[in-house]
């Protein structure tokens, strides 16, 4: 069994380790083995061998006890933006290069409790700001350059991001899942480009404690894994209140999200709105997503036309606000208290000015840029206030809709990884490209990202979108279709 | 609208942000780019529509929590420090501000 344990999801490897088939520390030690052989993909940024087998022996410990929690022994890795003691956090910048965090994320907390053992950190965009890895500043393990992360289905491709080193893991195998987290699709995006399986809860089921903070209405963390069965499992574990630690945390009990897994969809309305499968849809990613409507009907669900008349706004909504969200969180980065400081200046402002200019990447600096302008003086109203209005009526679209159907579906993104380099120096064809992910961002909404199949040897993203609170309908949908299909179980060539 | 020079100035001041000269150059125009595609936004008529913060404020109530104003964290100086580019005595090393 030893030989396949990096196909076994996190369900499996559960049972497994309950089972005593295999020891947490065996199968900690195949994924670091792995890690070390595909460290060529960039996915990883910092590994610490001694951290992870002393964690592993803690579960064997747990698990001969007979007292083991759910997940004991099971290997995860977590995104570079969860602050963590046990391994340096960056979140992608040079700004925090070797620093080390207090304290855990409340996610990673939570994981550590429900059993997981940590293999180490993912790579992602700065400060999570991207869509492609490529705006990394920190070097991937084992090396000294910085490399953008590659998608394991074709390495000269992005694997999407910003949570691109958590998509590329699980997609190689390097892990059994991954954390992630997702502002304006950055768990949606990446899971679609490597074929792997994500979700993003109702903002503020996921306590935002210890993620590094980019825009604070729309940050939430996720599982990103093989299947909507281990991907239950893990949202499971790490949602639930943080009431004196996350002031937009919800009073919202933690669920069991595993418990409509395998409910029958017999009946169940999809809602495919027209905007979402318009021109600028790439003929196979449409072809894919249609297909997997088909697949729907067969599994006894109905499909009905609806409308987001706002998907389009929902671009420049999102980046006013996120922006503007974002400037105000990285004012802390100042070279006092953590972090990089520049090492000559002449004053208080001269270090403040040559630190965050030396410490930030170019995307990150246009996004404090363009925040700090809307929130200015003359600005706020007509930019950020206008753009929260939009947000309300973009949220109302989506109630308009769920009145017609249950879950909402259609294409992640509009076409399939592009190339490493492909969109140059213009950061707006990178924004243009989240059209899809960003209207339920904005509404705060459950989504995931479902393997639908592949447009020219790249994979495609089924989107599914639910109302507030309603991941394990959510869950249930994705888990019946890949019950149904395989295209979530298909591994890359060469991994 | 379109941005200036002095625009782009004045924004990187408050932003605390040094941009090289060729780096503000650049900043220029990819900003005027982006802000093309905000200018679609600014035409939409949000009379009588209020502003959406947090998001599932859009079907419940949500208010914004305050928790006591008590110590909750033990004091853990030394490990909140240890990342810190200067320190001296448990203090936070600035350059000299009051001649």
């Amino acid at each position: 069994m030893k030989k396949d344990l990096h196909q076994l999801g996190v369900a499996e490897l559960a049972r497994a380790l309950a089972a005593r088939e295999v020891s947490a520390v065996e199968t900690a030690q195949h994924f670091l083995d792995r890690i070390q052989a595909h460290q060529a993909l960039g996915a990883f940024v910092a590994v610490d061998a001694d951290v992870t087998l002393a964690q592993a022996r803690a579960a064997d410990a747990q698990l001969a006890s007979g007292n083991a929690p759910a997940l004991a022994g099971v290997p995860m890795a977590h995104k570079d933006i969860f602050v963590t003691q046990d391994f340096p956090t960056t979140a992608g910048s040079r700004m925090l290069a070797g620093y080390r965090s207090p304290f855990d994320a409340t996610v990673v907390r939570k994981l550590a409790e429900a059993g997981t053992v940590t293999l180490g950190k993912l790579s992602c965009d700065e400060f999570a700001m991207g869509s492609a890895n490529e705006n990394v500043a920190v070097p991937a393990m084992g090396g000294a350059a910085v490399v953008p992360v590659r998608n394991p289905w074709d390495i000269e491709r992005i694997p999407g991001g910003s949570s691109g080193g958590s998509a590329a893991a699980v997609a190689a195998r390097l892990a059994p899942a991954a954390t992630g987290t997702d502002t304006g699709g950055s768990i949606r995006q990446p899971a679609s480009f490597c074929g792997v399986t994500g979700i993003k809860p109702t903002y503020g089921r996921a306590s935002r404690y210890g993620m590094v903070a980019f825009a604070s209405s729309l940050d939430q963390a996720g599982p990103m894994a093989r299947s909507a069965e281990d991907c239950a499992l893990l949202l499971s574990a790490l949602c639930g209140p943080d009431l004196d630690r996350d002031s937009t945390s919800l009073d919202r009990p933690a669920e069991d999200f595993s418990r409509q897994l395998t409910d029958s969809l017999e009946g169940l309305r999809i809602g495919v709105p027209r905007e979402f499968l318009g021109d600028g849809v790439a003929p196979g990613v449409r072809a894919a997503i249609e297909a997997a409507l088909v697949e729907y009907e067969k599994l006894g669900a109905r499909r009905v036309e609806i409308s987001l008349p706002r998907t389009e706004l929902s671009i420049p909504v999102y980046y006013i606000i996120a922006p503007a969200e974002a400037s105000s969180n990285l004012s802390r980065f100042d070279g006092v208290k953590f972090g990089h400081r520049a090492k000559d200046y002449r004053d208080l402002a001269d270090m403040y000015g040559k630190t965050r200019a030396e410490g930030f990447g170019d995307e990150v600096k246009r996004r404090i840029m363009i925040g700090t302008y809307v929130l200015s003086h003359g600005y706020y109203d007509a930019y950020y206030l206008q753009a929260q209005k939009i947000r309300r009526m973009i949220a109302d679209d989506f109630q308009q809709a769920f009145t017609q159907c249950d879950v909402i579906a259609g294409p992640v993104a509009p076409t399939v990884a592009w190339k490493i380099g492909a969109h140059g120096d213009d950061p707006v064809a990178d924004y243009l490209a989240d059209i899809f992910t960003l209207p339920g961002s904005l509404a705060g909404l459950p989504g995931m990202s479902v393997p639908a199949g592949f447009d020219g040897g790249m994979p495609v993203g089924l989107q599914l979108i639910g109302n507030y609170f309603g991941e394990a309908k959510l869950l249930n949908a994705a888990h019946r279709f890949q019950q149904a299909t395989d295209w979530h179980a298909r591994t890359p060539g060469g991994f | 609208m379109s941005l200036t020079h002095s625009d782009i100035a004045r924004i990187a001041s408050l932003a605390r942000l040094q941009l090289a000269p060729d780096e503000s150059e650049r900043m220029l125009s990819q900003l005027n780019g982006f802000f093309d595609i905000v200018e679609k936004m600014r035409s939409v008529d949000t009379t009588g529509v209020e502003p959406l913060a947090h998001p599932v404020a859009a079907i419940e109530d949500i208010t914004l929590r305050l928790r006591d104003d008590v110590a909750s964290e033990p004091n853990a100086r030394e490990a909140n420090q240890r990342s810190a580019p200067a320190v001296e005595g448990g203090l936070f090393l600035v350059p000299k501000v009051i001649e």
